[in-house]
């Protein structure tokens, strides 16, 4: 099992549950990574949902560990993309060009969550009207509220932003716009007084 | 004109200074001894003559010094002002309040005609004489929100009104208590308030956010909010604190009545005509201990709420490290003696000394 039941925390930060079978016309799949198994799930509830299907997945770490189990899940339209960047286009378009009825499920990390999420909002679609399941790394989607840039698959604090160098701590604080927490300079009153990182969670 | 306007920076070296006339109207935000979170929420029907709520938008001394730090501010980085495309109406809404507010309040320092949507504008203080048509964008140089609030003081944030919750949607902030425009655009109410600990737990914003949701036209609401400050520094953002929090660790016993400022916010709510958005205007107003300590029941009283304010409040306002430090200055001005009810001075009911 690759669920992690995160700590409560304060209420900007997302929550996920699990993935449920909802009535609908057509079905929108994005996950990536140990995301695989929620669909996997999914489908085992309720197989004739995979036939009315797209599935957006990127594998990132795990190889060809989930493929050929989603490639038996007779799904309508499965695509295996390298990274979010590259399937974004595709997505944004299935969005755009989507109908009333449409169902979008996220699985996996917070960084796809997020980002899918915003790219769905961007379309129309209330984020309140997406289910999403957290599955696989903690690694989270960080901003730098200073120089702005994202670093991503951040799981330990203090971090090193990969833009400005400066060292950040990771706060709980999220925005859906940005789909990203915010990371802020952990030093800044003290200068070269920075913590060794510790594993977030540990 | 009738205010002196002030030639002083809120950076570098600091010249930022409060006159007597302006400290005497400082919004002290203490009604008594102790703090603790409450929706201090009341009608915003102007106040004591003089006072900093008589005006719906008040102007006075430092009004050009801020102007040109917020001018600076934008230039280094413009995501301090944005609006949603979903706002645009409702900033030319708050163009018009601001408009005709300052031009009926100060009648000597701004003017607007108006013929049908041919508007003219003229702001004296800052030497500015526009004409341009109201609603349509392209007849001024700025977006409408950013247009007006180049020209007025106080950090503004705009929030619209919709699915019982208010989202902030566009704001103009320069002058914040250490949060990130370009980060809370688009949350909601409780979401933006997030950080802030203690109060979701004692249902405060709960509480706020259905007083604010049912803010009418023309029944403006306010509340005072405060915080600490090192030096009168105005923009004090998370974007910069890289740059800004070493200065939080140059206090000493030596400097710290002069370096150290109370900072004020008073909160304005006023609900718009078109859009039905909310204008939340947060205006600040520093100053500095020693001035503070200038009347008696401001000494007394702040060293009575600083000392007794919970951890968790001393460390989210981000003084927490300072505090034995502001407690030794403060305590010599506190003798001991009742102080009256309410924020004002209270000079001439000031108890005798032994």
């Amino acid at each position: 099992m690759s669920n992690f039941s995160f700590p409560e925390s304060i209420k900007s930060r997302p929550t996920y549950a699990r993935l449920e079978p909802r009535a609908g016309k057509s079905y929108l799949f994005v996950a990536d990574a140990e995301g695989a198994e929620a669909i996997i799930d999914l489908a085992s509830n309720d197989k004739s949902l995979m036939s009315k299907s797209h599935v957006i997945y990127i594998p990132k770490n795990t190889g060809k560990k989930y493929t050929l189990q989603l490639e038996k899940l007779n799904i309508n339209q499965l695509y295996i993309g390298p990274s979010y960047s590259a399937a974004q286009s595709r997505l944004r378009h299935t969005l755009v060009s989507s109908h009333m009825g449409l169902q979008l499920y996220l699985s996996g990390t917070e960084g796809l969550i997020g980002q899918a999420q915003r790219d769905a909002m961007v379309a129309g679609i209330p984020h309140t009207a997406i289910q999403s399941e957290h599955r696989g790394s903690i690694g989270r989607r960080m901003q730098c509220v200073h120089c702005k840039g994202i670093t991503e698959d951040v799981d330990i604090d203090p971090y090193v932003c990969s833009h400005c160098g400066l060292s950040l701590f990771v706060r709980d604080h999220y925005s859906r716009r940005l789909a990203a927490f915010q990371g802020v300079c952990i030093d800044a009153e003290e200068p070269g007084n920075i913590p060794t990182a510790v594993e977030l969670y540990k | 004109m009738t205010i002196q306007f002030n030639d002083e920076t809120f950076r570098g070296a600091y010249t930022f200074k409060n006159s007597e006339w302006a400290l005497k109207r400082f919004p002290f935000p203490f009604h008594e001894d102790s703090y603790m979170y409450s929706v201090n929420m009341e009608q915003h029907k102007g106040g004591p003559a003089g006072s900093i709520y008589e005006k719906r938008f008040d102007v006075d001394e430092h009004y050009l010094s801020e102007m040109r730090d917020r001018a600076e501010v934008l230039k280094e980085d413009p995501l301090r002002c944005q609006s949603l495309p979903n706002m645009t109406l409702a900033g030319w809404d708050l163009l018009e309040l601001i408009m005709v507010s300052k031009s009926e309040d100060y009648p000597d320092m701004f003017e607007l005609q108006r013929k049908g949507d041919k508007w003219r504008w003229i702001n004296k203080p800052m030497g500015i004489d526009d004409s341009f048509t109201f609603l349509d964008e392209a007849t001024l140089p700025f977006g409408p929100m950013e247009y007006i609030t180049r020209q007025t003081q106080g950090d503004f944030v705009v929030l619209d009104q919709r699915d019982e919750n208010l989202w902030m949607d566009a704001g103009m902030v320069t002058t914040q208590a250490d949060w990130s425009l370009d980060f809370d655009i688009g949350m909601n109410f409780f979401e933006w308030h997030a950080p802030v600990p203690k109060a979701h737990e004692m249902g405060i914003f709960v509480r706020a956010l259905k007083f604010l949701l049912n803010v009418q036209q023309g029944a403006p609401a306010r509340r005072l909010n405060w915080t600490m400050t090192v030096n009168p520094l105005l923009d004090t953002s998370p974007e910069n604190y890289h740059k800004w929090g070493t200065q939080k660790r140059t206090i000493t016993a030596n400097n710290i009545g002069e370096k150290q400022h109370l900072r004020v916010e008073l909160q304005t709510f006023f609900r718009l005509p078109r859009s039905n958005a909310l204008v939340f205007p947060i205006r600040c107003y520093l100053a500095s201990f020693d001035d503070l300590m200038t009347v008696p029941k401001w000494g007394r009283r702040l060293h009575r709420v600083i000392r007794d304010l919970p951890e968790e409040l001393a460390t989210y306002k981000g003084f927490i490290d300072n505090r034995p430090m502001m407690l030794d200055y403060l305590s010599k001005f506190d003798d001991g003696k009742p102080t009256s009810n309410g924020i004002w001075p209270d000079r001439e009911t000031e108890p005798l000394r032994d």
